[in-house]
């Protein structure tokens, strides 16, 4: 052909097919996006992504563990003691190096706010009751590979990569918090 | 472009996989499957159908992951997908109008066989199939319109059901059965929804065999006559892959045109009232797909000993088994109505008479709507039962060509 010729080998056809194959696949792949994204949080689900707890009956040393996004929230009302040695223990070689003061909003050190569920594998670490076995480290252990964490919610040993997670929150009021929400920053 | 050209050498794990599992000969048989060179684009409809098929299931598939078939969620859920699933509107347009669009092609698909005598030998079991499908689909329509337990999914449910009980003597224990429980309830829901999965699996298993038919016989073709030698065929692909592709932009413009800007057009507005099982809506009609049966149900009046009820329900199925019987019914060697003068305009007539009947089936049976229904119920099987084989015996057919070829090739040499 003397047009394929003139085009080192390649034809007007050449082009309209490979032109067509794209528009397919580019055709397929934006009727594949509502079916894949269908998939993510519907908006009643995003909307029902805060909890609102109140914190007035928790006594100071007293753990409680609310739902938030399915799964459990620990909030502890850290003793003094706590406090003092999550915060000695800021020094010390860990898996996941972090302070204390970046584990909890400024100026409210005793209530640790972390979301409840081992680095590892997802398991859901002991140490929220009285008379659970909460570790070496005085914070929590996980019963399913053994991890321990601290009164900080920190990796201290075992299989954990990562320190329990801080959830975002923001107090509403000094006894009331909503998770799930970013603090405010405050009118400079 | 690859017909008649040796195929390339196959890289050696080609040639280790074909020889334990032949799928690349199998899919060059889809490629070269010879058809005939002078399809026209009633041809489309089948692929449409079959792409059809797969859109439904597709979208069918992920609505399910969001949908709860209890009577008291099922309603809010439907109304979830519409509000706050990502694209759930979207996806349950297309499967809703989709159910209408695989109705609009398969009907095409049939008068398309209907007119140009495809159901004759050999593709007898082609022809057979395809009615198992249809007969499928309506049986899967029927239960997805149930689903979304608005008033009219309920009372489809409870009208559609109590067809079986004018089965004599046990209609109604198979009437409760059916329910699994004394009226439409929860269990009925239950199943409907799982037989509304299951049945379009059936539905492809029964398309691979309509294929597979078609595919050991070969594609009938406008004129009705044999292919006589591979001069009158073309490879499937890709001379009709593209041309299949073609009707498909076309479909699905249409279809997107309905899912975009009249998404409830073929709808009912009581859908979207939730079910309640004590106030039946003042007028109850199905989906246009379903409406000429619907007219055959209640234009049929007593029979002789067979009460109306019966007769109606009788009716109403009779009238797509007897396509079962078409090929036998319609002995006429003469394929395609282009060379059956008299059958061409029975045929017609019949399009007439179909769509007459789904007009009746719109309309409340009272006064005009009842008298026409009752005649085009008769006229719809004095076509097939009395008129087709008459004609088959009595009609001449005009002279045929000789082979696909000819009438193109003929005058082209004429003028050599």
């Amino acid at each position: 052909m003397a047009e394929a010729d003139a085009h080192g080998g390649e034809t007007r056809r050449d082009f309209i097919l490979l032109l067509g194959n794209a528009m397919a696949v580019v055709g397929a792949a934006a009727l594949a996006w509502p079916l894949i994204d269908s998939l993510s949080p519907a908006a009643d689900t995003k909307a029902a992504s805060t909890t609102e707890v109140d914190l007035s009956p928790i006594k100071e040393g007293q753990a409680v563990t609310v739902k938030w996004r399915g799964s459990p929230v620990f909030i502890r009302y850290r003793t003094k003691e706590e406090i003092e040695r999550a915060v000695k223990d800021d020094k010390e070689s860990m898996p996941d190096p972090q302070p204390d003061e970046a584990r909890h909003q400024e100026g409210k050190p005793q209530w640790l706010i972390l979301v409840g569920v081992c680095t590892h594998l997802g398991c859901i670490p002991l140490g929220q009751h009285t008379g659970d076995t909460r570790g070496p480290y005085g914070g929590w252990f996980c019963p399913c590979h053994g991890s321990q964490y601290d009164t900080s919610g920190r990796i201290r040993k075992g299989p954990a990569p990562k320190n329990l997670v801080v959830p975002d929150y923001r107090f509403v009021s000094d006894t009331k918090v909503v998770i799930g929400e970013k603090p405010r920053k405050p009118a400079a | 472009m690859a017909s008649g050209m040796q195929p390339a050498p196959q890289p050696r794990w080609m040639r280790w996989v074909e020889q334990r599992l032949p799928i690349f000969s199998f899919a060059q048989h889809f490629n070269e499957y010879p058809t005939p060179k002078n399809l026209n684009y009633f041809w489309n409809f089948g692929s449409l159908a079959g792409i059809t098929l797969v859109i439904m299931i597709v979208t069918g598939i992920v609505l399910a992951m969001h949908y709860t078939p209890h009577v008291d969620m099922a309603f809010d859920s439907v109304e979830r997908i519409m509000r706050d699933v990502n694209h759930g509107w979207l996806l349950r347009y297309i499967h809703m109008n989709g159910a209408a669009m695989f109705f609009i092609a398969v009907y095409i698909h049939i008068f398309r066989g209907l007119y140009y005598g495809s159901y004759k030998a050999p593709r007898e079991i082609v022809w057979w199939m395809g009615i198992v499908i249809l007969l499928l689909m309506m049986a899967t329509a029927f239960m997805g319109y149930v689903l979304p337990w608005g008033q009219m999914s309920f009372w489809a449910a409870k009208v559609i059901t109590s067809l079986f009980s004018a089965i004599p003597l046990v209609g109604q224990d198979v009437t409760t059965w059916l329910w699994g429980g004394y009226a439409v309830d929860n269990p009925t829901l239950n199943r409907f929804f799982s037989l509304h999965y299951l049945l379009p699996f059936v539905i492809v298993g029964v398309v691979i065999v309509h294929i597979w038919s078609l595919h050991t016989v070969k594609s009938g073709n406008p004129l009705g006559i044999d292919v006589k030698s591979p001069k009158d065929t073309i490879p499937f692909h890709p001379y009709y892959t593209v041309k299949d592709m073609f009707g498909l932009g076309v479909f699905l413009m249409v279809w997107a045109a309905f899912v975009f800007f009249a998404p409830d057009f073929m709808g009912r507005a009581d859908n979207y009232i939730p079910a309640d099982p004590l106030v039946t809506p003042t007028h109850i009609v199905p989906d246009w797909y379903f409406l000429p049966f619907y007219a055959i149900l209640r234009a049929t009046p007593d029979i002789l000993f067979i009460n109306a009820k019966l007769a109606g329900v009788l009716a109403m199925f009779g009238s797509i088994l007897l396509l079962f019987f078409l090929p036998w019914l319609d002995s006429s060697k003469v394929r395609s109505a282009n060379y059956r003068p008299a059958y061409r305009i029975a045929f017609w007539l019949l399009v007439i008479d179909v769509i007459l009947l789904g007009f009746c089936g719109a309309n409340p049976p009272e006064g005009i709507w009842l008298v026409l229904s009752r005649i085009a119920t008769a006229w719809y099987f004095f076509h097939f039962l009395i008129l087709v084989p008459i004609i088959a015996r009595v009609e001449t057919p005009k002279p045929l060509p000789f082979s696909i070829s000819e009438p193109v090739v003929k005058p082209a040499a004429a003028r050599a």
